[in-house]
């Protein structure tokens, strides 16, 4: 029980995060209207999904240094978890678009960029599909892990700001800053994030235990 | 020629009509947002039904995860 307190946590703020998402107050922003409490769900999914993918990239080369097998489940399972946390945000941000947009894929900048990072991360799963021997398939896709991260991170972060996007915060659009004038969304985004990452590490720590009992059952 | 009476009540209705329509527009620019929802107190019904997904995924996570510590002690 004491180590697993964290998942506690997890729980109560997700329960906060989900009440107070919908009945907090939140500002009043023409287009917007009430969606820009998707602030507390879709943005926090990407936010996740950064989380996890880059620690599937420091215990992939935590693997490379080590050859500890179990540090290349770690980084394949907290990849998986991000790819998820991924798709969740590509589709709950198409409903968002949808509405406030009036398209749920326009052609902006940001949008594609995270389906060609999304793509190289898929790529990331068929290369360890492509394996049969365990230590080569976490050598070459722990390799592989660290050229999608760097592609990811430029692809989402870098290429948006240099043209025009819908997205806040990009080519020469303010920060979400601006929609929250008065800071009151920061008390549940925060625990938003944390929360909705701390739900995918649980996942993430529940699949690394079934394949560490498959790797223990197929020893016997 | 018509009658002075009705000539003033019909400017007077007009005028009344036109008010309507400029309190109408000053309403619909305002921001809409659900304040009659939770007015109405029903957005709690909303978020009740969101409280109990929540609640029945926490709850498939928490057996899941007692399910294989269960497996982990059977084999170590």
């Amino acid at each position: 029980m004491k180590k697993n307190w964290w998942k506690i946590l997890t729980v109560v703020l997700l329960f906060y995060v989900l009440v107070m998402g919908m009945v907090g107050r939140v500002p009043r922003q023409p287009i917007l209207n009430e969606t820009v409490r998707n602030l507390y769900f879709h943005v926090t999914m990407w936010f996740g999904m950064v989380i996890f993918l880059f620690t599937s990239l420091v215990y992939a080369i935590r693997y490379l240094r080590s050859n500890n097998i179990t540090d290349d489940d770690k980084s394949a399972e907290f990849a998986k978890t991000g790819i998820l946390f991924g798709l969740i945000g590509y589709v709950t941000g198409a409903l968002w678009g949808s509405a406030t947009w009036g398209d749920p894929l326009p052609k902006d900048p940001k949008i594609i960029s995270a389906a060609i990072a999304m793509l190289a991360y898929f790529a990331y799963l068929v290369l360890r599909g492509a394996f049969e021997d365990e230590q080569k398939r976490a050598r070459i896709s722990s390799t592989y892990n660290i050229f999608a991260f760097v592609i990811f991170n430029v692809l989402i972060w870098i290429l948006p700001r240099l043209t025009d996007s819908l997205h806040p915060g990009n080519g020469g659009n303010p920060g979400f800053k601006i929609y929250d004038s008065d800071n009151v969304m920061k008390p549940v985004f925060y625990p938003a994030i944390m929360g909705w990452t701390l739900l995918g590490v649980w996942i993430t720590t529940l699949r690394v235990r079934i394949k560490n009992l498959d790797r223990k059952l197929s020893e016997v | 020629m018509i009658p002075l009476k009705r000539l003033v009540a019909t400017v007077v209705l007009l005028l009344t009509v036109s008010m309507n329509l400029l309190a109408q527009q000053a309403a619909s620019q305002e921001i809409e947002m659900a304040d009659r929802l939770r007015e109405d107190g029903k957005i709690w019904v909303v978020v009740g039904v969101i409280a109990l997904i929540f609640a029945g995924i926490v709850l498939y996570l928490v057996r899941l995860d007692s399910k294989i510590s269960k497996l982990e002690k059977k084999i170590h």
